[in-house]
């Protein structure tokens, strides 16, 4: 099989763990609130999806396990940020030591679990193309919900009212309030959705990627989905892309190292994060960029009535 | 001013307060020592032995490895020994703190299960003169320190025979850890294995820089099945590599521990090391009195390494080879390094008909003739 599909496959295969998290993400900040805790809401989608599959079996139940997982935590989380207008950054923290914590913690009767064997999966005739059908067709059923996702959220946001409610929320909460909008339960309401976004990707890493439990096992991906959500300007077709981009770049480089090219796998560590830094020093040089990409209220906390 | 002075007073004790009791409580995970025989009166006190682990124990891998060690020095002594272990210490600073409290805790005799002890263990071994300390796969010493080691090549060797037999594309994978002198060592001797049943073999490589992470080994996995290797083996702890091969219809090895049960179609031997017949010989040297510095690197002789659970599907010229080769470890005569060795750049680095010495091993910094690529420049 030519070795460039193949390389294609387990990007696009890489990258739909960090698009499904980033997502998630991107729903959180386009209303306001910026959710540090990602990697522990992963982390705890992850066990919550591999104990459901040990219990149950299939793995539809493990998705359905990491998503209630990761929205529980986030309505935890949405409470002392919305609510009680926690500093959001401290709070998003928090969250993720108590995620690696917690998992590490309960976890410990699956460490030696192992799941039923699922076999690759491929589209019918389409996975028969020469090579678009190996490098695009034989993916898992959730990568083509992440392309999914990214569509029905490009429309959700920039073309339901809904989604401009979202967007208002995120821009500007007093002047959504003063129209009479639930600007709080709104906020709640997308914490709690990107939540359980992240918990599914976590579910996806630990029942279907790498189908074992370790604590730990997430092993940043959270951090990088977070800073792909920034890299992105907070687009949903950047995210797609840029998960990609960044689920890419791990395999190219052991891509490389086979071929004998040795580039140190720290740089490549470190390229998600620069390639983020360089971004947002980009847009943040003028200020209408700014204005025009970034939703103007991340991280400030809301009072009704001021 | 005084006022202030002492708010500012009062303000930094009450913080180093809070600080202190935030850092003693936060120790990692501690398994309950077993409780000590209060009751019949001339009874030895038991002794007192801790380990520390760089991964949790349920790895399935190294840290896994180790455990069962203690457990099994734990069934030996029965109530004359008290056993403890401290999981998924990071390698650094806070090593020195864990082993500092284990000594204070009268632990007699202390093992730390991973190279980056090294130091940290240094540094305690000097403040607790009448305290033994045990390092793995180091090579720092003390009067009350020494080092002890497993000799894994001689299983990959062995791996190598099997996957030179079992290889349709002549092409093996490698997800290496980090490029250091023992994971060399690993890579040359499977590579030296496979060509000895295989001359048309070819290794590649690819390194992951961690010691334990499941999905990037996965993805490593994954790129050196996309680059046409057909039998991977591992020197990084966790099952995923296993598993990816067994989702990709190839085949792969278990490292460290028993792993058949991941990949059943996959599996197709498993290099473990069994650590409690030295565990339990380190604890005897305690109580005899008879520890002493040395440096103990055991391997297949000794029981302490060991490539298990053949898969049936392994041909059985293959499975005689390595038969083969075990008979000749256990007595002895038999050395995977035995000269003419050539690097892959053309130059011969062991003489004809030399057997490699335990300094040559130690100091491996390339890659024999078959492995592609150069060793990446350091750690």
């Amino acid at each position: 099989m030519d070795a460039t599909a193949l390389l294609i496959a387990s990007s696009l295969n890489a990258g739909t763990v960090l698009a499904i998290a980033a997502l998630g993400l991107l729903i959180n900040e386009k209303a306001g609130i910026v959710n540090l805790g990602a990697e522990g809401l992963m982390l705890c989608g992850a066990l919550a999806g591999f104990a459901a599959v040990v219990h149950v079996g299939a793995t539809g139940w493990g998705f359905l396990a990491g998503a209630a997982a990761g929205a529980v935590l986030s309505l935890v989380f949405g409470w002392l940020v919305i609510w009680l207008n926690t500093n959001q950054y401290a709070t998003g923290l928090a969250l993720s030591l108590f995620g690696a914590g917690f998992s590490a913690f309960a976890g410990i009767p699956y460490t030696q679990a192992k799941l039923p064997d699922q076999g690759m999966s491929a589209v019918p005739f389409l996975s028969e193309l020469p090579f678009i059908g190996p490098a695009l067709f034989r993916q898992h059923p959730m990568a083509y919900f992440a392309v999914f996702l990214t569509l029905a959220l490009i429309w959700f946001l920039y073309r339901t009212r809904a989604g401009l409610v979202l967007r208002s929320v995120g821009e500007s909460p007093e002047s959504a309030h003063a129209l009479g909008y639930p600007v709080r339960r709104i906020r709640l309401l997308a914490v709690v959705v990107g939540g359980a976004l992240c918990g599914l990707a976590g579910a996806y890493v630990s029942t279907v990627y790498t189908p074992l439990w370790v604590e730990g096992m997430i092993a940043g991906k959270g951090w990088i989905a977070l800073a792909l959500t920034t890299f992105a300007t907070w687009r949903p077709a950047r995210v797609l892309l840029g998960a990609y981009l960044f689920g890419g770049l791990t395999m190219v480089q052991f891509h490389l190292q086979g071929m004998g090219v040795n580039v140190p796998s720290q740089v490549l560590t470190m390229l998600p994060y620069l390639a983020t830094v360089v971004v947002l020093v980009l847009i943040s040089r003028n200020p209408l960029w700014i204005r025009t990409n970034m939703p103007q209220s991340i991280g400030k906390p809301f009072y009704p009535g001021s | 001013m005084i006022d202030v002075r002492k708010r500012v007073w009062l303000k930094a004790a009450a913080l180093s307060v809070v600080a202190s009791a935030a850092l003693l409580g936060c120790g990692k995970k501690e398994e309950a020592p077993a409780p000590a025989p209060t009751t019949e009166a001339p009874k030895a006190e038991p002794l007192k032995a801790a380990w520390i682990y760089v991964g949790p124990v349920g790895d399935a891998g190294w840290s896994f490895a180790h455990d069962l060690g203690r457990k099994a020095a734990e069934a030996h002594f029965g109530d004359q020994l008290q056993t403890t272990f401290v999981e998924a210490v990071p390698e650094g600073a806070d090593a020195e703190r864990v082993i500092r409290d284990l000594a204070q805790q009268g632990n007699k005799i202390i093992f730390a299960t991973s190279f980056g002890y090294m130091e940290p263990m240094l540094k305690v071994a000097a403040d607790f003169p009448d305290v033994k300390f045990e390092h793995a796969t180091g090579y720092k010493t003390a009067d009350n320190m020494r080092i002890y080691d497993a000799s894994f090549y001689q299983d990959t060797y062995m791996a190598g025979i099997i996957a030179g037999s079992m290889t349709k594309t002549n092409t093996l994978g490698f997800v290496g850890s980090f490029p250091i002198p023992e994971v060399l060592r690993n890579i040359n001797a499977y590579t030296l294995g496979a060509l000895s049943v295989n001359p048309k073999v070819k290794v590649k490589v690819v390194w992951v820089n961690t010691w334990f992470d499941p999905p990037k080994e996965s993805d490593a996995a994954q790129s050196l099945i996309n680059q046409g290797a057909d039998v991977l083996l591992q020197n990084t702890d966790s099952t995923a590599v296993l598993q990816t091969a067994e989702k990709n219809g190839k085949y792969a090895f278990g490292w460290d521990s028993d792993m058949s049960a991941f990949g059943p179609k996959a599996h197709l031997a498993s290099a473990i090391a069994d650590w409690g017949p030295y565990y339990i010989k380190a604890i005897e040297d305690v109580k005899n009195g008879t520890w002493q510095t040395t440096r103990t690197v055991w391997g297949v002789k000794e029981g302490l390494n060991d490539l298990i659970k053949i898969n049936d599907v392994v041909p059985a010229e293959a499975k005689a080879k390595v038969e083969e080769v075990k008979a000749g470890l256990k007595a002895g005569t038999f050395e995977p390094f035995t000269g003419p060795i050539v690097d892959n750049s053309g130059k011969e680095v062991l003489a004809a008909g030399v057997q490699a010495d335990q300094a040559w091993k130690d100091g491996i910094n390339f890659f024999v003739k078959g492995v592609e690529g150069r060793v990446p420049s350091g750690k």
